[in-house]
């Protein structure tokens, strides 16, 4: 490591790292054996370790690892005509309150056979430690020196100049962690042919048809789906909805809400945990904030402050403005999907559907046009992560293509 | 009951029963005043189904959260009847609360601060020292609440004196000139508690200047966020103060730019009391549920004067515990709490920007 950096720690390789030695490795091409092999490893060692137990996210993460899942996704890349291999050096920056996501981003980096710079949070997070400890260890097995050589984990604060050294001489920055934080490291350049992977703030929705919903014979796992959607990244990842529309006659569209609440809150009571002082507030004050602005504003009272919910009778583009978190949901009954298509704006990323077949919504997002929308998951998927992310193939974006002619 | 026969009662001389009967019905009618010359606040009612034509007891009232304030401007009153426009003194980039005043509102103000303070010193102007700099309250077109405090609680003041420069460097010979000629007579002081704290305090105690004010009456406000980071308690503060001065009567009170007048002043107990201009509910964070003495909560705060704007009913950003009512050491009615501190700020998951708090 350069000598000028002493506020940065670096988690791996070890305590040091050459930098002019790192900035040499060769990409390579996609998926290669070896590092499939280490993220089969990596999902291995991952799970041995007790600790595991208490963070679904890692153990998901794991899961994600295997092998079979790997060379499933890999298939999907498999009939190009072009040839393709990585770009270089890969900064990843990751979002500061979303603990594995680094180790998302990592996993594209490799897989599309970069050599990997990642910026985990700056904030301890058990989870980073876990499966850095993990890499840590299988990275001694001479069968995976060639992969290993080419992660980095750092870890520094807002202030350091690391940002901009790093971001000097990468061939993508891959920034997570919203608009704000974009823009600031935006201020570091990087090289002419480099570019950005930006994850921007982004807004999420929910479908809902209440005729199907009422023949549901499992609500509760329904409501454990939307509750991992949205309570358990306190409603703040761009993935989880805020929107819930119903569609249906009156009558069932009540019936149905009766229940998906019900069931919903018998979930956040079980899980929660409890209201923060300043987030009950918040949830007050984005209600009066848009009954403010708005005409048609009804809180509907629920038992207490985990769960809020407001009911409104137009669809207005700036609804995302009226967004809170941790369980304050918008309700609105709509006639049919095409009302959706004028608040739909490049703003809004996940639909978490009920209900619906995937031919309409096929047929929905193609004869729309809709500008905005980039995954449309059943309720309790919209979190569950996917080398294509907000609109990107990972795996593409992070490569480069050579043609032979 | 009127505004001036309520603005006549003795802060501290009824027990529950006496100052609910009288806000109850006080509050509803202030309630149903915003809600007829304030859209804003009829919206906002109307979002929660409130029924305005139904009699609730004050403790029913919605409340407002204070940050309201910051958003929208808020009033109840036409744009010309506008006399003083208050803001919160919020650092700069950050939002402040704009609080439109009319003649009626701000004059009841003046009263209700009027009868609760000189229930402490007395009725009589004395000397008074404000340990401030003269330069706050210059500009008169825009009242921020530290300018605001230090006027309103001029009046108490015969002759007044600010003891700290431009620069806030205390001037300790205008000070000793000062006590000297008004040796023997009761003195007033009043400043921010930070204020306080940092330059007069501090200062006496590097110069090792030593003032004689054991017959001094310091009231200071604004709040111990800063003063908490140097691990300074309201202990810590009295006895460095009478370390420094020999001052006997130290009183804090709490109040805000949102809620003007209706001060909670701090007893000879180190209580906070709610006069019956005013009172505070203390509220729980996991369903708005009034919680119990003793009990940690949200401070919501209900006062009678806000005419002029719909701040009649606030939830603040600070926590608080009430300690009891009706039976102080100290004799007054009413209830008595302390304050907690403010708000933390919430530790959410999710990617969502937090690039400016958490990186």
């Amino acid at each position: 490591m350069q000598q000028h950096f002493n506020d940065i720690t670096i988690l791996f390789p070890d305590t040091r790292l050459d930098i002019e030695k790192f900035k040499i490795q060769s990409a390579t091409q996609l998926f290669s054996e070896d590092a499939v092999a280490f993220l089969n490893a990596l999902s291995k060692e991952i799970i041995k370790d007790d600790l595991v137990r208490n963070f679904p996210d890692v153990a998901t993460f794991a899961f994600f690892c295997r092998k079979a899942n790997i060379l499933q996704i890999k298939k999907k890349y498999e009939n190009e005509d072009v040839i393709r291999l990585g770009r270089g050096i890969v900064f990843h920056v990751a979002p500061s309150n979303v603990p594995v996501n680094f180790a998302y981003s990592l996993l594209c980096g490799i897989l599309a056979g970069n050599v990997n710079i990642v910026r985990v949070p700056s904030k301890d997070f058990e989870q980073v430690s876990i499966i850095v400890n993990a890499i840590k260890r299988i990275s001694e097995k001479e069968e995976f020196k060639l992969v290993v050589e080419k992660i980095a984990f750092v870890k520094y604060n807002k202030n350091s100049s690391a940002t901009t050294f790093f971001s000097s001489f990468c061939d993508v920055r891959v920034i997570w962690g919203g608009d704000e934080t974009i823009a600031q490291i935006r201020k570091s350049t990087i090289p002419a042919r480099s570019y950005d992977v930006t994850f921007a703030d982004r807004y999420s929705i929910c479908i809902i048809n209440a005729e199907e919903y009422l023949l549901e014979k499992n609500p509760e796992k329904i409501a454990q789906g939307f509750y991992n959607d949205t309570y358990l990244f306190d409603q703040n990842a761009c993935t989880a909805p805020h929107l819930v529309n119903w569609f249906g006659t009156k009558e069932n569209v009540q019936k149905a809400k009766n229940i998906f609440w019900t069931e919903l809150y018998k979930v956040v009571v079980q899980k929660y945990g409890s209201v923060q002082p300043v987030i009950a507030v918040d949830k007050l004050t984005a209600l009066y904030n848009q009954a403010i602005k708005s005409d048609d504003t009804r809180q509907v009272k629920t038992a207490d402050n985990l769960l809020w919910r407001v009911e409104i009778e137009s669809l207005t583009i700036n609804l995302v403005e009226y967004c809170c978190s941790s369980g304050y949901f918008l309700e609105y009954h709509a006639n049919s999907l095409s009302e959706l298509i004028p608040i739909i704006t490049r703003k809004y990323q996940t639909i978490a559907y009920y209900g619906f077949d995937r031919y309409e919504l096929n047929k929905f997002v193609l004869t729309e046009k809709l500008s905005g929308i980039d995954r449309i998951v059943p309720i309790g998927q919209t979190s569950n992560f996917s080398v294509i992310w907000d609109g990107f193939d990972m795996i593409k974006t992070l490569s480069r293509c050579c043609q032979i002619i | 009951m009127e505004l001036a026969e309520i603005l006549d009662i003795q802060p501290y001389s009824l027990n529950k029963t006496e100052k609910e009967r009288i806000l109850n019905s006080f509050l509803m009618d202030l309630s149903r005043y915003h809600y007829e010359h304030c859209l804003p606040y009829r919206k906002m009612m109307d979002s929660i189904n409130f029924d305005i034509n139904r009699d609730y007891s004050y403790s029913e009232l919605p409340f407002l959260p204070v940050r309201l304030f910051k958003m929208f401007e808020l009033n109840s009153i036409p744009k010309e009847d506008i006399v003083k426009t208050m803001t919160s003194s919020g650092t700069s980039g950050q939002a402040v609360s704009r609080i439109f005043l009319d003649r009626d509102t701000s004059s009841s103000q003046t009263k209700a601060l009027t009868k609760i303070v000189s229930s402490f010193i007395g009725s009589q102007r004395v000397p008074m020292i404000i340990i401030d700099s003269e330069t706050i309250i210059k500009d008169r077109n825009l009242f921020s609440a530290r300018g605001a405090g230090i006027l309103g609680f001029s009046m108490f003041g015969s002759k007044r004196m600010y003891a700290l420069n431009e620069k806030m460097e205390l001037n300790t010979g205008e000070l000793q000139a000062f006590l000297e000629k008004y040796k023997g007579d009761r003195i007033f002081i009043f400043g921010f508690t930070f204020m306080i704290y940092q330059h007069f305090y501090k200062e006496l105690s590097k110069s090792g200047v030593k003032l004689d004010l054991s017959n001094a009456f310091l009231i200071h406000g604004g709040g111990w966020k800063k003063l908490m980071s140097e691990a300074v308690t309201s202990e810590v503060f009295k006895a460095s103060l009478k370390e420094v001065c020999g001052i006997n009567h130290i009183h804090d009170y709490y109040g805000m730019i949102e809620q003007t007048g209706a001060i909670y002043m701090e007893c000879e107990c180190g209580h906070l009391h709610a006069p019956i201009f005013s009172d505070v509910i203390i509220r729980r964070a996991h369903d708005f549920s009034i919680a119990g003495i003793g009990e940690k909560g949200i401070i919501q705060v209900l006062s009678v004067l806000p005419k002029s704007y719909p701040g009649h009913s606030l939830l603040t950003e600070d926590e608080g515990v009430l300690l009891g009512e009706d039976d102080c050491a100290c004799g007054r009615l009413g209830k008595y709490f302390r304050i907690e501190g403010r708000l933390k700020n919430a530790e959410i998951r999710g990617c969502s920007d937090t690039y400016a708090t958490t990186f």
